[in-house]
């Protein structure tokens, strides 16, 4: 027999619940439709998106926009598809979200348990990196770029995203640490470990939930980003801009099957990382924010 | 010199005196307790001990070395925390020999000392778990046998117990006492807890607003307190303190106690050198076990004085009766017999065991007698 259920739900009138449903249905279908438009079309040949339907299913099923997207497509003047291009962004990319990640956690990890006279004002300095727009640096930024002779390479977009990132992968893992039972770190201190034994051995290992919103925060972010990619990517642009001049091109037939498959193409890696962690995410944000 | 030193040892956060001139010689084998309320400066002192918080004035030398600025791993000392402070991520066994790995101690020798800790605290069949999975009791042994498989000089706790449950706090309490006593280790102890303080230690420091108010073995502080803060903090219920005038009687010095009906009481002091305070008001300590129904009064006390007066309220707590009165414009707790015979109004003959009364200085609350 089972178990008396308490009744702890508030209820709903049957109407009202129905009212709710149906509202939310249409919130999902109005932001599942592009992406099905974008989906369908990318699966059919031209013809058929020209002769108007697009809402429609398509009537000869092919990869040929794909496969032109990914290897074939005139990207600017050149036609080697966003292959390279997509190369780019994951060089840029993981490196970027690893450096910010471990910095931001080296930081966090410092700012709360080995605090330092004006360490609050450090820490409302790096904060700070979250408020200011991109458009603002882009100049001093290019200076120093040409400074450093990173300019127009993947390692100079690298540094650009690091100093952007840094404030937030920061402001997590402070927050996060702040939570963290001081007693523990004195504890492993009395035990004999050093600074960076007690950061990989003890504070590391408990960090798994702030390091998922850390990267899926920065990877998304980093993957997305269009203006310092059209701005320093130079001969080694990203995805983003790359995409950018495919779809843009005054030139030719605009193939907008092509278009829907590069597009999708540029938006699946972060599509796979938030699947991938996603569950974890909403579980990292509340430990790092509800404790802190 | 003692095994542990604390000579002249001062904190300062800022302009902000936290400890002031503190000194403590700890000898080796010694059940140190620092007992006070919080604010007081104890834990401040463990973890100057520890090397956890830096000294602003004084020394602290363990074996005769001065600790001051040497590293928290290199004082040869382990602590038990508050709140346990096991690592989340590491098993039991890992938790324990964390510290020997740290220092470069072979893993065989990690194995033996971590086998020999376990079975001494009865916990071989936790090792393989993580913290999480242990009861709260449990997690207090392994915090325990990680300070123990380190074999330190001087083993520091901070309030280890206060966050079980009573009667768990009465087992472990009982099993520190035991561990003690089998091992022989010198241990500084933080509580707020005075029966704590009382039951574990071989010697007490009572701190209040970072002074210590008296060092002393806990027979020493509960008879003998230095000052009126340090009566009324250790015991429960607390002394009683009321004001008296020192007066002769047949040429032997009373207490004399106004009350409201007018007609005074008469306490004889069995110090005679109370005599010296002819006159002069005073403040009476007397504990609640020495105000009692006639039958329960001690048997070999040299002084009971007889004391009549109206019984305010009574609280039966089982293997006692507390009756609460008024007397010199003062709540006075006294301590009876369960089934002494008292009702709450009834006027009613007190046993007044005068030999355990102290007498304090009204002006400088400190002890005047015995």
């Amino acid at each position: 027999m089972a178990p008396a259920q308490q009744d702890t739900a508030v209820h709903t009138g049957r109407i009202a619940r129905t009212f709710i449903y149906v509202v939310l249905l249409v919130f999902a279908l109005f932001y599942l439709l592009p992406f099905f438009v974008m989906l369908v079309n990318s699966l059919k040949p031209l013809s058929e998106i020209t002769d108007g339907n697009m809402m429609a299913l398509p009537r000869a099923w092919t990869l040929e926009p794909w496969r032109q997207a990914w290897s074939s497509a005139q990207i600017g003047v050149q036609p080697t598809g966003l292959k390279p291009y997509f190369v780019n962004s994951l060089l840029m990319v993981v490196p970027a979200v690893a450096i910010t990640t471990v910095l931001g956690a080296l930081n966090g990890y410092v700012l709360t348990k080995w605090t330092f006279p004006g360490h609050r004002i450090i820490f409302g300095l790096l904060l700070f990196t979250c408020f200011i727009p991109f458009q603002i640096v882009l100049i001093p930024m290019a200076t120093v770029l040409g400074k450093l002779g990173l300019a127009g390479s993947i390692p100079g977009l690298i540094l650009v995203h690091c100093v952007y990132g840094i404030g937030f992968s920061t402001l997590y893992y402070r927050n996060y640490y702040a939570a963290f039972p001081t007693e523990l770190v004195r504890a492993a201190m009395i035990d004999g470990a050093g600074f960076f034994r007690i950061f990989f051995r003890i504070m590391l290992p408990v960090s798994g939930p702030i390091t998922v919103v850390s990267v899926i925060w920065l990877f998304t972010n980093i993957w997305n980003d269009f203006l310092f990619g059209a701005s320093f990517g130079g001969q080694s642009q990203p995805m983003t801009v790359a995409l950018n001049n495919l779809v843009q091109s005054s030139t030719g037939v605009k193939e907008y099957n092509v278009h829907f498959a590069g597009a999708i193409l540029a938006a699946l890696p972060t599509l796979v990382v938030y699947i991938v962690a996603g569950r974890y995410f909403v579980r990292g944000l509340m430990a790092g924010s509800v404790k802190g | 010199m003692g095994f542990l030193d604390i000579r002249n040892v001062t904190k300062s956060y800022g302009s902000v005196k936290v400890l002031h001139q503190v000194d403590i010689e700890v000898e080796e084998g010694e059940f140190l307790v620092l007992v006070g309320p919080s604010g007081c400066g104890k834990s401040t002192l463990l973890n100057m001990i520890a090397g956890l918080e830096g000294i602003t004035s004084g020394d602290i030398a363990i074996k005769g070395r001065v600790v001051n600025g040497v590293h928290p791993s290199k004082r040869n000392i382990a602590m038990v925390f508050q709140s346990y402070a096991l690592y989340p991520n590491m098993t039991v066994g890992q938790n324990m020999t964390f510290g020997l790995e740290m220092h470069g101690v072979p893993k065989a020798e990690r194995e033996k000392a971590l086998a020999d800790v376990a079975r001494l605290l009865q916990i071989e069949n936790l090792l393989d778990r993580k913290p999480g999975q242990l009861s709260g009791g449990q997690r207090q042994r392994v915090a325990m046998g990680r300070a123990l498989v380190r074999d330190p000089d001087v083993f520091l706790f901070d309030e280890p117990l206060s966050n079980l449950d009573a009667k768990l706090r009465v087992d472990m309490r009982t099993e520190i006492k035991k561990l003690h006593e089998k091992l022989k280790t010198t241990i500084v102890y933080v509580t707020h807890d005075q029966i704590e303080a009382m039951t574990l230690s071989t010697r007490i420091a009572v701190m209040y607003r970072g002074y210590v108010q008296q060092l002393g073995t806990p027979r020493e502080i509960y008879d003998a307190p230095a000052n009126v803060y340090v009566a009324t903090f250790m015991g429960s219920p607390a002394m009683n303190v009321l004001p008296a005038r020192v007066t002769m009687r047949d040429g032997v010095p009373h207490a004399e106690i106004a009350v409201r009906d007018g007609a005074n009481r008469f306490l004889k002091f069995s110090q005679a050198n109370m005599a010296a305070w002819e006159g002069r008001e005073i403040l009476l300590g007397i504990r609640p076990e020495a105000i009692t129904d006639p039958d329960g009064a001690d048997r070999n006390s040299r002084n009971i004085v007889a004391l009549t007066n109206r019984i305010g309220v009574t609280e039966p707590a089982g293997a006692d009766t507390y009756v609460t009165m008024e007397l010199g414009g003062k709540d006075i707790v006294a301590r009876m017999r369960a089934d002494a015979n008292v009702a709450p109004g009834a006027d009613f003959e007190f046993a007044v065991n005068m030999d355990k009364a102290v007498a304090f200085d009204p002006e400088t609350e400190d002890r005047i007698a015995p």
